[in-house]
């Protein structure tokens, strides 16, 4: 009874210390508009946005004292640490995994074009951000240059085709080796620092790929960007006439002219690369490497103490992520047809890292989850896309305060002895089980 | 001849060098209490810019002449804002973090600082922003065609950092505050135990910091006259060179740091390449942190298990 008796004067005076805060920070920057070397009054504007603020604030302390708040908070801070471990009893996901794979393979077919390029973009946000899921989520190695891989990938095709005659498939291969590279030659300075200082020096070796992208005129086309060649089949080619000194596929295999079979190749050629990085992601879970990388995330003291060879496991997370990276550009460059430095800037890197926070740093499926959603949002909120980075940034803070480990649990495989070798009394987990991380 | 135009790359460095100091004093302070990066420090500083901007345009409306007044009111109201704005972040997106994973409180920072972006894009506009010249003239030394010259806003600059610099150090080596930031940087759980209120004295870290960047953006945007919302970034990039060059968590290697910065990018620009300036920053940081991980002033951290 006395709390709720002392609950009003305390609520009153928190609504006051919001208020003048509030009004404090978007006083002046809402409320008086600099138009040259004047201003525009909206300071009504700025007094409503503090108002809304409190109002907002007030909901949220009001709702948290009563039993019902209490218990969403207690729902949403719960899952906070541990992983659920499969009891190895579960029904396989295979029948469903079978059916989204055959759905996503016939995808093509029942979309337009715009949704296809939505989808497109959307697989190559997946991509992305399973290839710093590797790093971030699975190493713990907090790399806020990711980006700087990704325009390896797409430069590579771009410039490649200029300078060396490369190809599609070309690139395809040899763009994860190139950027693996790259990861490497940055892994190694990186080797030895930790947390704060990785992710700010990976920041800036990808603002210098970028810059030097930007300033080197002569061989990367500068600001202007560089031109991407069409992608072929066989060497046949998806454009109406021949350009390429091919045949186009539409007369090879007898079939009208449809603009649209070129992003049905990407987008089906994306798809199965997708497919086969989340099988490849999901077995190296499983393998001793996967398991270094996740214990060397918890503690690396322990694990060089237990033997554990840290440079290699960590060279490896940064130049399998890159490499991930790499061909997440190549299938950015062919689909835009056209790579400039701006598609490279850091903000790109802090989206592929809130698509790996949301979906739960080290979970495969939050992370296609998260990206399918991170992009495709913002295509059906269009009206609102001048909020789109502010509602990334209050989704980041937020997610970080309710749920640090991501939306999805991070379930992972128990491992059993083989049933010929070992009769019945091995313990087994139980079933779900809380396990600490 | 050769002369006035390294003697003038000198003091376009050491100016820069300041600004870079007295932006560097917030991470490295915000570093040595709760070692954590925080990400938002420069947009903090772009924020102040714009805050400044808008003081200008509000005194002048009002008709005030008097540039002296002009500026010192301008230098506290920016502070106050900013330094509001510094309190309010650790409030809202850092406190609740304290004891979660090691990643939660940088991404909640990166978060902060992409809000604090596009909140000030949305509210003022995309477009570059510029304030009128307050201070004009210069000092020169040489003839008429080659000469070195310092102008009245750089002398304001180094003069105004300086005092900024003298109050802090006094500020922390010389009152009950300092004592209990210094007490709390070397162990927080101790000094809490002996009765500092950590908490509270990480806030006035915070509050510290956000001020000392007001105090350089408003410098910077009345001497470069022209900013938008996205200067935050490399500033704070470049910010964060200086503190680890100095070695972070050292307030003295800060502004050291933030000096080497300055003189070593303005010969850089001045005698190899503008467009490159920036890769250089951020190059020497890498090779730095490769080879003296812990700065030129700083100790290095023990691990104890």
């Amino acid at each position: 009874m006395n709390t709720h008796e002392n609950l009003f004067p305390k609520l009153g005076k928190e609504a006051l210390l919001t208020f003048c805060v509030s009004l404090v920070l978007v006083g002046p920057i809402s409320g008086l508009v600099l138009e040259g070397f004047t201003f525009r009054n909206e300071l009504v504007h700025a007094v409503l946005i503090a108002a809304v603020i409190t109002a907002g604030r007030l909901v949220l302390s009001a709702v948290m004292v009563t039993p019902f708040g209490r218990r969403i908070s207690g729902v949403l801070s719960r899952s906070g640490g541990g992983v659920t471990v499969r009891s190895g009893k579960e029904r396989s996901s295979l029948p469903l995994l079978a059916v989204l794979f055959l759905a996503g393979l016939a995808l093509p077919f029942v979309a337009d074009k715009y949704f296809l390029g939505i989808a497109i973009l959307a697989l190559i946000y997946c991509l992305l951000g399973l290839g710093l899921n590797i790093v971030v989520g699975l190493a713990g190695l907090l790399d806020l240059g990711f980006v700087a891989f990704y325009a390896v990938g797409a430069y590579l095709l771009a410039l490649g085709s200029q300078y060396l005659g490369l190809g599609f498939w070309s690139a395809l291969i040899i763009a994860p080796f190139l950027a693996g590279l790259f990861g490497m030659v940055l892994a190694f300075p990186v080797l030895k620092m930790h947390g704060d200082y990785l992710a700010i020096v990976t920041l800036g070796f990808g603002e210098i790929i970028r810059l030097v992208l930007n300033n080197w005129l002569a061989f990367t086309g500068g600001p202007n960007g560089a031109p991407v060649p069409p992608p072929t089949l066989f060497g046949f080619e998806f454009t109406r006439t021949a350009r390429q000194g091919g045949t186009p596929i539409h007369e090879a295999l007898g079939i009208p002219y449809n603009a649209d079979y070129k992003f049905w190749f990407i987008y089906l050629v994306l798809f199965l690369v997708v497919c086969a990085v989340i099988y490849a992601v999901q077995r190296l879970r499983v393998m001793p490497l996967g398991r270094m990388w996740e214990a060397l995330r918890e503690d690396e003291i322990a694990c060089r103490s237990l033997g554990v060879n840290h440079v290699f496991t960590k060279l490896s997370a940064f130049m399998l992520g890159a490499s991930t990276g790499g061909l997440a550009g190549v299938f950015f460059a062919v689909h835009q047809g056209f790579v400039n430095p701006t598609s490279f800037t850091f903000f790109e890197s802090a989206l592929i890292l809130a698509i790996v926070v949301l979906g739960g740093l080290g979970s495969t499926v939050g992370v296609v989850l998260a990206a399918l959603v991170l992009t495709i949002l913002p295509e059906l909120l269009r009206d609102f896309a001048e909020y789109r980075v502010f509602v990334f940034g209050v989704l980041m803070v937020v997610m970080m305060i309710w749920k640090p480990r991501g939306l999805v649990r991070v379930t992972r495989p128990a491992f059993f002895p083989s049933k010929s070798a070992e009769p019945t009394s091995s313990p087994v987990p139980s079933a779900n089980a809380e396990v600490s991380r | 001849m050769d002369f006035y135009i390294l003697a003038q790359q000198l003091i376009n460095g050491i100016t820069l060098g300041t600004i870079y100091g007295l932006i560097a004093v917030g991470y490295t302070m915000v570093y040595g209490v709760i070692r954590m990066i925080n990400f938002a420090h420069g947009d903090v500083y772009m924020v102040s810019a714009y805050v400044a901007a808008i003081v200008l345009a509000v005194i002048s409306f009002f008709g005030i002449q008097s540039v002296p007044f002009a500026l010192i009111s301008i230098l506290i109201i920016t502070c106050f804002v900013t330094a509001v704005y510094g309190w309010a972040i650790e409030r809202v997106a850092y406190r609740p973090l304290r004891g979660s994973t090691k990643l939660a409180p940088l991404i909640s920072a990166i978060g902060i600082s992409l809000m604090l972006q596009s909140y000030v894009q949305i509210a003022q506009g995309a477009r570059d922003q510029g304030v009128p010249i307050l201070i004009q003239g210069a000092l020169r030394f040489g003839g008429e065609e080659h000469f070195a010259q310092i102008t009245y806003m750089q002398a304001i600059i180094l003069i105004a950092s300086l005092v900024a610099m003298g109050i802090l150090t006094y500020v922390i080596n010389h009152t009950r505050i300092g004592r209990q930031c210094r007490a709390t940087q070397q162990n927080r759980q101790i000094s809490a135990v002996l009765g500092v209120d950590t908490d509270r004295i990480i806030s006035t870290v915070f509050v510290i910091g956000a001020s000392t960047a007001a105090v350089g953006g408003t410098l910077v945007t009345f001497n470069y006259g022209s900013f938008n919302f996205f200067i935050g970034f490399v500033m704070g990039i470049k910010a964060f060179t200086a503190a680890v060059l100095g070695g972070i968590g050292s307030l003295p290697g800060a502004v050291l740091g933030g000096i080497l910065l300055g003189l070593t990018e303005a010969l850089f620009a001045g005698y190899v390449s503008t467009d490159y300036k920036d890769v250089f920053a951020f190059g020497l940081l890498i090779v730095l942190l490769f080879f003296r991980p812990y700065g030129l002033l700083g100790r290095p951290e023990i691990q104890k298990v």
